[in-house]
Parts: structure tokens; C-alpha cells; sequence
């Protein structure tokens, strides 16, 4: 009997704690669309963003003594998506986050977390004014902009002038446009043993490593095709398949590393090149005598035509904001043209602004390394769209890492059934 | 042992049907709070902290686990349908996951023995020494409170393909390298997580070793009983709750496998050679949005490492138990 009593106040208090807090849903706040008063807001622990974000804040600051602006780095976490996923449950993200990944969009929308910006009345004409034609791919599959474009970093081959010639390799005109080209460069390379490899992708498990291997060569080769288009995975035809392939033939060869290297390869001599975007440009200055050219495609492209991977970084306003007006504000304040400019001139990132190039002018004419970045930004591509980015985008590196860079099993079967497997989760939404 | 004596001596003497109602309601209310009311006060703090951080979340996951569940910010209105078991459905017939406990079970295959035998004899060993006794217990326990993250990095230099281990092998060096080899990379993990987790072992060990009489050592010896003989007849015997501890432990930290191969191993690589149940988890339910999967996976780990527990408790815990 007692121990019956207990037993059954114990269920009686799981189920009454379960009922609450199933019970815990509620309505939004309209009124926070129209509320002004201090907000907060979180940026990257880059160095040189922090550096940008401050002096944006302050110049706030000076001018809004009733709106002020608190800024602090995104608190520390395994991965910056996962953090702010865990605040919008706990009901305590800041207004604003100048550091939202576009492959976390879709599941902080489904978590409620994000405000459509196309609830301010200019909303979606600033975004679209701003950022052009590539507005569209930052657009919610359910339509409204949940994020704001805010920078990229184009993803290029980085390699290392020294090294090439070592290698009696030309460094100004490196032979690295076609897949064939880029294969015999590695060789020689490695076969001179300036490097242990030729270029070292982390080939880990994690989704988003996707990004920086198989996608920007993908982009390339296809001309610019998502990785899903019209809920359909587009990525197991012969472009994605040469790409593919191209890595494949890269690490078979034993040209790229098969293991993670603990540090920064490229930086520390452990590869010749490497695939990243213009952050590097400050991090490489003074470690590594650069030179940067386009991903490579089968046949060779062009430079002017050729596509790559974004690498953007956005901003998502919270709805857990209470003062959503001044976030409003400050999000067109900090993506002004000036500001954009301020933050080209720090951090040496893209602002995801149309016809960059020309608009900061005088930044490309100073800065001739990061012509070619700025000139790339125009042509990339993104994540798929929706909640289910993130599962997608690791079912094509389960993929890849079997298939690629292990090397087992038929290739293109590994492609197909991903892609399969990818239209099934785009198909969800 | 008094107060059972007196209650049986007070119903023997009482008619039934006359104790009245004050005589009634002592018993009953002894039902529910036992004969030591206080003791119930004094174990509150720590009832009240098993069912919020324990009890609770357990309740929660297998909630969760029955809903399309999702985690959402306050107020938002979202709806989580009751889904049944397809979440266990989905787990028990998602390959990536079977893989995952099948590597769990390897890991738990290397880790657990390997932890038992190496932390008895290694305590048994420092039991016995009598110079820089502190010192040895000290660099044992060192692995076990440094952090993960800063021990792998040495690992990943021993183990990898250019790495310590290798070069010392020479022509015997496993082809590919142990970390990226997907028959080796788990067995290396067992390794480190043995090596990371003895010092704790030892200590337990070390403990029990002191309830064992010495007397007991002296009789074997005089019975002609070597050092082998008294460590399987006298030791091995005397510290067998200590070793039902040890295993039980032993395999809930390796089920909960985790740190390791996301770490050690880049995410579960080669080719989820090295996924564990937990690293599945932590991907589903908070990379991938999928926190109703996760926990279904969660609850499945619990039943299997509670089968296993008990089952140790069976077998090694013996008539004591």
C-alpha cells in the first residue's frame, strides 16, 4: 500500500509536470513590432568582427541616448547555431545576432524564434534594394525574409606562392583552372615534398564541412545550381558527379589529407593550398605569401563566370525581443552603406550589397587582393531553404565521406541515393 | 525491532473492530510516511533534487519521445502531434543507428573488461608500494580530471598517420592510420577512454582493497599460497562489490559515449565507423531539429544499459548481492 501511494503520487506528478509544460504555448507579440527602448545584440568573437561591431554600437550609442544598443560576444558553445537555438528556447536571445548561419534559418523560423522582416512595413523593399537579385535565396520557402543578407565570404583557392615555387610551379599563373590542371599541380607538389599535401579540406563528419569541399566545386561546374531546385536535388547529375569525382581523384592520389589536422594546414605548411574565403586574407597576411584563384571546373571556366559557395553570415531579428522597432533600425543603421563599408574595411568580408564592387571602389583600388572576392561575391550560391537544411546538408556528407574521401562503394550510387534522400527532406519543407 | 514488537503485542490484545478512530488513523498515516516521518524531512533536499534533475528529465525524453516534438521559443504556438512509437520505429530501423549501438557494444566490449582487469591490478599493485605511493595515485588520477578536449589533441598527434605510434611501428603501422581506419578507430577510442578513466577505477579499487583483512592475506599464505593464488582466492573475492561498481559505472560511461568521437574521431568518421548512440543524439536532436528522434534513441539506450546492469549485478555481484 505505501509503496502504492508513492508510485502513484509520483505519476500523478509527471503527468501534471508534463501537462504544463506541454501546455506552455501562447501567443506572439505584436506589440514588441512597434516598441522602441535599449536592445541587445550579439556578433562573432572574430577579432575583427568584434573590432566592427564595437565601433558600429558606439557610433549608435552617440546618437540614440534612448535606444542604446548593448553588445557582447555570442556566448561560448560547441557551435554558434546551437547556442542560439538553446536562447530562443529559453526565451532569452538578444534582439539581434550579427552571426546567424542561413543553414539554421529554417529551424529557428520552426522554433519560433525569428520575426519575419517583412512585418516592417520596408521590410522587404530594403532588403531587396540592398542586396539585389540574391535577396531571393535568403527568402523563406513559406515566403517573408527571416533573416537579413548581411555578408558573404566566397569560397576560392588559396595557395602558396613560396611553395609553387619551390615546386617549379609558376606562382603568378598557377595551372589550376581545369580539374586535369589542378591534379597535376597537386602532384608536383607533393611529389617535390614542399607539403605533405597538396591541399587539406577538413574531411571530418560534420554537415556544414559540405560547404567547404563538394560544394563550391559543385556550384562551379553546374553554372550556379543550388543544391535543390524546385524541391528536387540536383546534385547526383554528371556536374556533381565530376565533382565528386575530382576530390575522389585528389584524395585516391593521396594528395589531400585523409585525416584532420589540429591547427590551421595551410597557415603551417601541412598543404599548399587551401579552400576558403577573404577572412583569410587577414589571417594568411603575414603567415603565408598568398595568391587566390577560382574553384576549378572540368574544362575551365572563365574566372567571370564561375560560381562558388557563399559562406554567408547573416542577421536574424529575435522574437524575443521586446523593443522590435529600434531592432528594426539598427539592423538598416549596421547594414548601411557606410557601415558595410566599415565592415569591408576591418574584417576584409563581403557585404551581400549589389554591385560591390563598384560601390566601394576606392576599398578595391587600396585593397587589389580582395578585387577578385568582391568580384566573386556576386556569383554564389546558397544552402537549400527550410527546416531540414541542416539534415539535408549532413546526409550528403554521410556521402561524401564514404564515398569520397574513404573511397568505398560506387560513387555515383552514393550520390543518387543521397539526392533521393535529399528531395524526400526538401519535400517536407 | 522494538516498536514491531509493541505494535503486534497491541493487536493481539485489541479486539478487531474497537480501536477507535485516533487508534485507526495511526496506522494509516504510518502507511504513507513509515515509522520515521523525520526521516522523510531530512531525504526532501535530495528526493526533490533526483526528481528534477533526474526523474523529471527521464519522464520528459519519454514524452518527447512519443510527439513530433521540437523545441520552440516561449510563446510561440506550435503544434506537436502524438506520434506513438514511430520515433522508436524510425530509430530501430535507422541503420545509422544500429550502427551506432553496434559500435557502443564494441567499445563496450574493449572498454569495460579492460577497465576492470587493468584498474584491480593496477591498485593491487599500488596497494603494495610503499615509495612514491602519492605520487603513482596522482598520475593515475591525472588523465581522469584533465578535460577531454585537451588530452585528444595529444591522441590525435600520437595516433595519427605521421604520429608517435606509427613511427615506432614502422612497416607493422595500419593502413589507414588507426583514427581514420574503420575497423581500428573504435577500438582506439575504447583505448583512450581505458586509459582517460582508470584513475577514477583505481581509486575505487584502492578503497575496497583496504576492507580486505590482512589476516585473510597471512592465512593464504600460510596455507602456501603464492601471489597469483592470493590475488584470484583472496583479493579478487574481496573486492567484488568494489568490481559490480566498477562495471556498472564502466558501462554507463560507455554508453554515454560521446566527447570521444566527437572529437576524436571528427564527428563519428570514419564513415560512422565511430558513432555512438549519444553523438546520433546530440545530431538529431539539436544539429538536426529532431529532439522527439533523439530522445527515443535516448530511452532505448537507457532500457539496453539497465538489461546490461542488471545482468552484471546478476553474474558478477554474486550471493552478496
Amino acid at each position: 500500500m505505501h509503496r502504492r501511494t508513492l508510485i502513484t503520487a509520483t505519476a500523478t506528478a509527471a503527468v501534471a509536470l508534463l501537462a504544463l509544460t506541454a501546455c506552455s504555448g501562447g501567443g506572439g507579440n505584436t506589440d514588441a513590432l512597434t516598441a522602441r527602448g535599449d536592445i541587445t545584440v550579439w556578433y562573432s568573437n572574430n577579432e575583427f568582427e568584434v573590432k566592427w561591431a564595437k565601433a558600429m554600437i558606439d557610433a549608435w550609442n552617440a546618437d540614440n541616448p534612448d535606444e542604446q544598443i548593448k553588445g557582447q560576444e555570442i556566448p561560448a558553445g560547441k557551435s554558434s547555431e546551437e547556442v542560439i537555438g538553446a536562447s530562443i528556447t529559453a526565451g532569452t536571445a538578444p534582439c539581434l545576432i550579427y552571426n546567424t548561419a542561413p543553414a539554421a534559418v529554417g529551424q529557428f523560423q520552426k522554433q519560433g524564434g525569428l520575426v519575419d522582416l517583412e512585418s516592417f512595413k520596408d521590410g522587404a523593399s530594403y532588403i531587396e534594394e540592398r542586396s539585389g537579385d540574391s535577396a531571393e535565396q535568403y527568402k523563406s520557402p513559406d515566403g517573408g525574409y527571416f533573416q537579413m543578407p548581411w555578408k558573404s565570404n566566397p569560397v576560392m583557392i588559396f595557395y602558396n606562392k613560396d611553395m609553387f615555387a619551390s615546386a617549379g610551379l609558376d606562382p603568378e599563373n598557377p595551372k589550376l583552372a581545369t580539374y586535369d590542371e589542378f591534379l597535376a599541380t597537386s602532384k608536383t607538389l607533393v611529389d617535390a615534398g614542399v607539403a605533405p599535401f597538396a591541399i587539406n579540406p577538413a574531411p571530418t563528419s560534420e554537415f556544414f564541412q559540405t560547404l567547404f569541399d563538394f560544394v563550391p566545386t559543385y556550384a562551379a561546374e553546374s553554372g550556379g545550381t543550388g543544391l535543390v531546385e524546385d524541391g528536387k536535388a540536383t546534385f547526383d547529375g554528371e556536374e556533381g558527379f565530376d565533382a565528386a569525382s575530382f576530390w575522389k581523384s585528389l584524395y585516391d592520389g593521396g594528395l589531400a589529407g585523409k585525416e584532420q589536422y589540429q591547427g590551421d594546414a595551410f597557415a603551417d605548411g601541412h598543404a599548399a593550398m587551401a579552400i576558403v574565403g577573404p577572412w583569410a586574407v587577414s589571417v594568411y597576411k603575414d603567415a603565408v605569401n598568398w595568391g587566390s584563384v577560382p574553384v576549378p571546373t572540368k574544362d575551365g571556366m572563365a574566372p567571370e563566370e564561375i560560381y562558388t559557395f557563399s559562406d554567408a553570415k547573416n542577421v536574424g531579428l529575435y522574437s524575443a525581443c521586446k523593443n522590435q522597432a529600434t531592432a528594426w533600425d539598427v539592423l538598416k543603421f549596421s547594414t548601411s552603406e557606410e557601415q558595410d563599408g566599415q565592415l569591408l574595411e576591418l574584417t576584409g568580408q563581403m557585404p551581400l550589397r549589389q554591385d560591390l564592387p563598384e560601390v566601394y571602389a576606392d576599398y578595391f583600388e587600396a585593397n587589389p587582393a580582395y578585387t577578385t572576392f568582391g568580384d566573386q561575391a556576386s556569383r554564389t550560391i546558397e544552402v537549400p531553404g527550410g527546416s531540414n537544411t541542416v539534415e539535408m546538408l549532413q546526409v550528403i556528407r554521410d556521402a561524401y565521406t564514404k564515398a569520397v574521401i574513404a573511397g568505398e562503394g560506387d560513387l555515383q550510387e552514393a550520390l543518387t541515393s543521397a539526392a533521393d534522400k535529399v528531395t524526400e527532406l526538401a519535400s517536407k519543407g | 525491532m522494538s516498536s514491531e514488537t509493541l505494535d503486534r503485542s497491541a493487536g493481539a490484545t485489541r479486539p478487531r473492530g474497537a480501536g477507535g478512530g485516533s487508534r485507526r488513523r495511526q496506522p494509516a498515516l504510518q502507511r504513507v510516511l513509515g515509522k520515521h516521518p523525520l526521516g522523510w524531512l531530512l531525504s526532501t533536499p535530495y528526493l526533490i533534487f533526483l526528481a528534477v534533475v533526474f526523474a523529471y528529465p527521464l519522464f520528459f525524453a519519454v514524452y518527447m519521445s512519443l510527439h513530433d516534438y521540437f523545441f520552440s521559443a516561449p510563446g510561440a504556438v506550435v503544434e506537436r502531434p502524438f506520434v506513438g512509437l514511430d520515433n522508436y520505429v524510425a530509430a530501430l530501423t535507422d541503420p545509422a543507428v544500429l550502427r551506432s549501438f553496434a559500435n557502443v557494444g564494441i567499445f563496450l566490449i574493449i572498454n569495460v573488461p579492460l577497465t576492470v582487469v587493468l584498474s584491480l591490478v593496477l591498485a593491487t599493485a599500488l596497494n603494495k608500494v610503499v615509495h612514491l605511493r602519492t605520487f603513482y595515485r596522482v598520475s593515475y588520477y591525472v588523465p581522469y580530471v584533465t578535460a577531454s578536449v585537451a588530452v585528444v589533441a595529444v591522441w590525435l598527434f600520437l595516433f595519427s598517420g605521421g604520429g608517435l605510434v606509427n613511427t615506432l611501428l614502422g612497416p607493422l603501422a595500419p593502413e589507414p592510420s588507426w583514427l581514420i581506419n574503420p575497423s581500428l578507430a573504435m577500438p582506439t577510442i575504447a583505448l583512450f577512454v581505458t586509459w582517460k578513466q582508470l584513475g577514477f577505477f583505481i581509486l575505487l579499487y584502492l578503497a575496497a582493497l583496504q576492507n580486505v583483512p590482512n589476516e585473510l592475506y597471512e592465512s593464504a599464505s600460510t596455507d602456501g599460497a603464492g601471489v597469483m593464488r592470493s590475488f584470484f582466492s583472496v583479493t579478487v573475492p574481496g573486492v567484488r562489490s568494489a568490481t559490480v561498481l566498477v562495471l556498472v559505472l564502466s558501462t554507463i560511461t560507455g554508453a554515454n559515449l560521446f566527447t570521444e568521437p566527437y572529437l576524436l574521431t571528427g564527428g563519428g568518421g570514419p564513415n560512422g565507423a565511430s558513432a555512438s548512440p549519444v553523438l546520433i543524439m546530440y545530431q538529431q536532436g539539436l544539429q538536426q531539429g529532431k529532439p522527439g528522434f533523439a530522445a527515443a534513441i535516448g530511452v532505448i539506450l537507457v532500457i539496453v544499459v539497465l538489461i546490461i546492469a542488471l545482468l552484471q549485478n546478476r553474474f558478477a555481484g554474486g550471493k552478496e548481492q
